[in-house]
């Protein structure tokens, strides 16, 4: 059977659930914010009462952010975050960790190393891989421009 | 007090720029991670994230922007102290406790929870 082309755009059209651009830049404005104003609360409660390093406190700050959204992830409650707030819960480290601890949960019965030990990676190995890489490029650019005279060393 | 509002707008408008993109080209959640780490690092070597890390605190280093960003100032700060080499163990090394920390508490994680059915 053949469908016009127009009609079948036609339809897609009609059966997507259509969502207010805004309304969905709105929540993720908010939980973004409220997730990075937690990291922040909790850098400055470290560097204020415990005299911490402000380099210290962010790495303790993010250590304390992935163990959050590893829990929130395995009480189900992440992915309903996600599902809300879109973006505002992917693009901070949070999102980050819920991609690692979801997949490993989801494929725990494969086994430790086929199961846990592969998916852990799932997408933490894309983001590790092409990080380390863009960042080994960048240094290599940057030390070329060093030996050129360019740059500073 | 003034620190906690900058990191809230700032980490919310990094969020909502990026939900433009995830609307418009229906990009997955793996390639938007990739992209926003690859993008920071970039930032970062144009020498443009740090100077935004020391203003909006958490509201920029929260976001995976951050995180690149962290990439190159550890491969940066590397090589100015050993040379070459420091390409290549700089950017592990500044974010070894994030991905540790990620994959420790993502592998206790998978110990203690099972693995939840679709509804």
């Amino acid at each position: 059977m053949e469908l016009n082309k127009d009609a079948y755009n036609q339809y897609v059209k009609g059966v997507t659930p259509q969502r207010s651009l805004w309304a969905a830049m709105g929540k993720a404005f908010v939980t973004g914010g409220c997730i990075c104003t937690l990291g922040q609360l909790s850098v400055m409660g470290m560097t204020t009462f415990w005299g911490m390093e402000k380099e210290t406190a962010m790495t303790w700050a993010q250590l304390e952010l992935i163990l959050l959204s590893v829990l929130f992830t395995g009480w189900n409650l992440y992915p309903k975050l996600v599902k809300w707030g879109g973006a505002g819960a992917l693009v901070p480290i949070t999102g980050f960790a819920n991609s690692v601890v979801a997949p490993a949960v989801e494929y725990k019965d494969e086994g430790q190393v086929f199961g846990i030990g592969c998916k852990i990676f799932t997408i933490a190995g894309p983001v590790i891989l092409y990080g380390i890489f863009t960042s080994w490029v960048l240094g290599i650019l940057y030390w070329i421009g060093q030996m050129l005279g360019w740059l500073p060393v | 007090m003034i620190d906690v509002v900058k990191a809230f707008v700032i980490g919310g408008l990094i969020c909502a720029l990026v939900q433009i993109l995830l609307e418009r080209t229906k990009m997955m959640p793996g390639r938007v991670m990739v992209t926003l780490v690859v993008s920071g690092a970039i930032l970062g070597w144009l020498g443009l994230y740090q100077p935004f890390v020391e203003w909006a605190g958490a509201g920029a280093s929260v976001p995976l922007l951050g995180f690149g960003n962290t990439l190159w100032k550890g491969v940066s700060e590397s090589l100015g102290e050993e040379g070459f080499l420091g390409i290549f163990k700089g950017g592990l090394t500044a974010s070894a406790a994030g991905i540790a920390g990620a994959l420790i508490f993502g592998y206790l994680g998978a110990l203690m929870f099972r693995p939840k059915m679709k509804n």
